[in-house]
């Protein structure tokens, strides 16, 4: 500590906060990557899990033979089946993870959600539009739709929560999201309902599942999701100015206003091509984002990829469980995650001060 | 007030002496006959308020009667008045006898109960929370009730009286809830809003569940429970709400003094003589018993609860009860917006569908305004 010898004396207690920083940061920074390597171990673990746990009972050999080469025989086969819904659903939790942890980083709301913001909805009603009208059936004509319909309403519902006193607030942005989810959910049933042979399908849709992941249908959104985590990735740094209020990180340098509307833009879609291709899902972006932060804290350049590894492993828990709770029946991942989000929201709402709300 | 003890009475300490008593005596009367004058200009406001809320009513009674006579009258038959006349009193009158007395009666009669109550309801839950979107079917009232209907009719098969019931009962269960967790130290409007919304995300994608393992045979039943309709609208769904209307009605509309009242915030409430934990209570139980006998009649007809509370505001202004009229508007809308859905589109679209649809941009408009005044009806 004092190696710089007594000529700095007076300036020691400055100096010795600054130095003694660094190795509580290394320390901090250990222990992250500790958890980071615990979360890969953990997500690695789900996925065996998610190969092996079914309504077909196979052996870990089995799985362990797919994995290594092609499957032979019904049990492989049916093993062989389960890896695109298993990479489906890592991706779409990481994706809506990080896409609820941006939109908490952009509206410094901790409410922030594409479920709750209706985000998700208006992905849905595009898409639904998209079938009625456009006779689409693809997954490819599916994302296009969905993008569209989940920027409009992410617009909307920002403009709308955050005119007036006080701007965006949680109470504001949460009405707002909720109020425009229930308006265009009837939009879809006054579409959906006079047209009897295209309900069942949106039906399926809607609910919301990894079940129908298939290969084409997962690279038709990757790229969309490869752009999408790169952007949020990218705007990790001015997330976190953003983070100390607008003034402050326009104080910083950070243009604002340009910093916001990328990562935004990045969010809309990850959870759009997730919709896309799995329905809405809720409550994945607003858990894992509030779970992550207490391993990492607020720097959004931990949070990210701790959010995305715990979305991932959060969906494929999901799946798993909804595949074996009610064999051969399956639960969608949807309700399994609005079972396990809904008590954290009440949580966080019952935690935070309500002048702080 | 141009006259110059005004200006006196502004300005500094009179001096002393006999000018200054008679200044005084000047101030004071002045004074009095402000005072007088100020009252007289708020009775009269009040009298004035209270003529246009009664011309209000009677216009809306007279909507609803007329919107009423019109889903008797037309359908994809039309009958003569006499016809229908004939009918309403017990008479024979052919096919029409089937036509309006069993089909169209019952259908309006279930639309005008159903709409009071989500309309009344809807108004109490919105003044007592002092936020126009808290009605119930956004914070999970109608929610935790459609899910339990759907419940009961896919997954315990139960039959229409029983699944009233059990609406009820869950509707009540859920709105407890949500008081109890969103309890501490007292209930703050805003975390019970949140709360509220967070529970009814939950509860609908337990029914898109529930609706999932339907038999295809159940689905247009349940769906009834996802949006609201009166397709299948008979007497004996009419009964029950019509009972609810009869005992929980008077209630809630005898809170609209301690209500109005507690709007001034809960200490200033304490201070004239209201107990407002027991307003609430009372006011909460019973705008939830009429929401949830409304949906166990036909589903939570979407933003009829919450849309009639403010369009009553619109219309009144902001220092008049909305409960009443708000009802009245409620009936109104589900009746007109059932006979748009069954005969105006060609598509015999359910009355929630409708609603639903109609109530989004007045909704919108509706969060744009309040959100600039910051809050309030």
């Amino acid at each position: 500590m004092n190696r710089q010898g007594p000529a700095t004396a007076v300036t020691a207690p400055v100096s010795a906060s600054a130095s003694a920083a660094p190795p509580a940061r290394r320390r901090a920074a250990r222990l992250r990557i500790l958890w980071l390597l615990l979360l890969v171990a953990l997500v690695l673990a789900l996925v065996v899990l998610s190969l092996r746990l079914g309504s077909r009972d196979v052996s870990w050999s089995d799985v362990f033979a797919v994995l290594t080469g092609p499957p032979e025989g019904f049990d492989q086969a049916s093993i062989a089946r389960r890896i695109p819904r298993t990479v489906l659903a890592l991706l779409a939790g990481a994706a809506l993870a990080v896409s609820g942890a941006v939109m908490q980083g952009v509206t410094r709301n901790p409410l922030a959600d594409p479920g709750i913001l209706g985000v998700n909805m208006g992905a849905s009603l595009a898409v639904v539009i998209g079938i009625a009208f456009f006779g689409l059936s693809t997954a490819d004509g599916y994302i296009w739709f969905a993008l569209v319909g989940a920027s409009v309403v992410a617009v909307l519902v920002y403009s709308i929560g955050s005119l007036g006193r006080g701007g965006a607030t949680p109470l504001k942005l949460a009405l707002a999201g909720a109020a425009t989810a229930a308006a265009l959910s009837s939009l879809v049933s006054a579409i959906v309902l006079p047209r009897a042979n295209i309900a069942g399908g949106v039906q399926a849709w809607q609910l919301g599942g990894v079940g129908g992941g298939t290969y084409p249908n997962i690279r038709t959104v990757l790229p969309f999701l490869v752009v999408g985590f790169v952007i949020c990735l990218l705007t990790a740094r001015g997330l976190n100015s953003l983070a100390l209020g607008d003034e402050l990180a326009a104080g910083l340098g950070e243009r604002v206003a340009v910093t916001r509307a990328v990562a935004a833009l990045g969010a809309v879609l990850l959870c759009a091509a997730v919709t896309a291709i799995a329905g809405p899902i809720g409550f994945v972006g607003l858990v894992v984002p509030h779970a992550c932060r207490l391993l990492t804290g607020v720097d959004h350049r931990w949070l990210l990829p701790f959010s995305a590894l715990g979305g991932a492993a959060l969906l494929t828990l999901a799946d798993v469980v909804g595949r074996v709770v009610t064999p051969p029946a399956e639960i969608e991942v949807s309700i399994i995650t609005a079972l396990i989000g809904a008590p954290l929201f009440i949580a966080i709402v019952r935690r935070r001060k309500v002048t702080a709300l | 007030m141009s006259d110059p003890a005004g200006g006196a009475r502004t300005g500094q300490p009179t001096p002393a002496g006999p000018a200054g008593v008679s200044a005084l005596a000047a101030v004071a009367a002045a004074d009095r006959a402000e005072i007088g004058r100020a009252a007289g200009a708020l009775g009269a406001a009040r009298a004035a308020r209270r003529a246009r809320r009664r011309w209000l009513i009677g216009l809306l009674c007279a909507a609803i009667a007329v919107a009423f006579a019109g889903s008797l009258l037309f359908g994809q038959t039309a009958y003569s008045p006499a016809t229908v006349v004939r009918v309403l009193l017990g008479q024979d009158a052919g096919e029409a006898t089937f036509a309006v007395g069993r089909l169209r009666l019952p259908r309006a009669v279930v639309g005008v109960l159903t709409g009071f109550c989500f309309g009344l309801g809807g108004a109490a839950f919105q003044t007592m929370l002092r936020n126009p979107l808290a009605s119930p079917d956004i914070i999970g009232i109608s929610a935790g009730a459609s899910t339990a209907g759907a419940f009961g009719i896919i997954v315990l098969s139960l039959g229409a009286a029983e699944v009233s019931v059990f609406a009820i009962a869950a509707g009540l269960l859920v709105a407890l809830a949500i008081y109890l967790l969103s309890y501490r130290g007292g209930v703050v409007g805003t975390r019970l809003i949140l709360i509220g919304i967070g529970v009814g995300a939950m509860l609908n994608s337990l029914t898109g569940y529930v609706l999932s393992q339907a038999d295809q045979w159940d689905l247009p039943e349940a769906n009834r429970w996802l949006t609201g309709s009166l397709n299948n609208a008979q007497w004996q769904q009419a009964l029950p709400v019509a009972v609810a209307l009869v005992v929980l009605a008077p209630v809630l509309l005898g809170q609209s003094r301690n209500l109005a009242v507690s709007q001034l915030g809960d200490e200033a409430a304490a201070g004239l003589g209201v107990n407002v934990t027991r307003t609430r209570l009372i006011v909460v139980v019973a705008a939830v018993g009429l929401v949830a006998f409304g949906t166990a009649a036909a589903g939570p007809i979407a933003f009829v609860a919450f849309l009639s509370g403010p369009i009553v505001a619109r219309l009144l202004g902001p220092h008049s009860s909305p409960l009443l009229p708000a009802g009245l508007v409620g009936a109104l809308l589900v009746l007109l917006a059932d006979f748009a859905g069954q005969h105006l589109l060609g598509l015999r679209l359910p009355v929630g569908v409708v609603t639903g649809v109609l109530g989004a941009p007045y909704l919108i408009y509706l969060i744009v305004r309040s959100n600039r005044t910051g809050g309030g009806l």
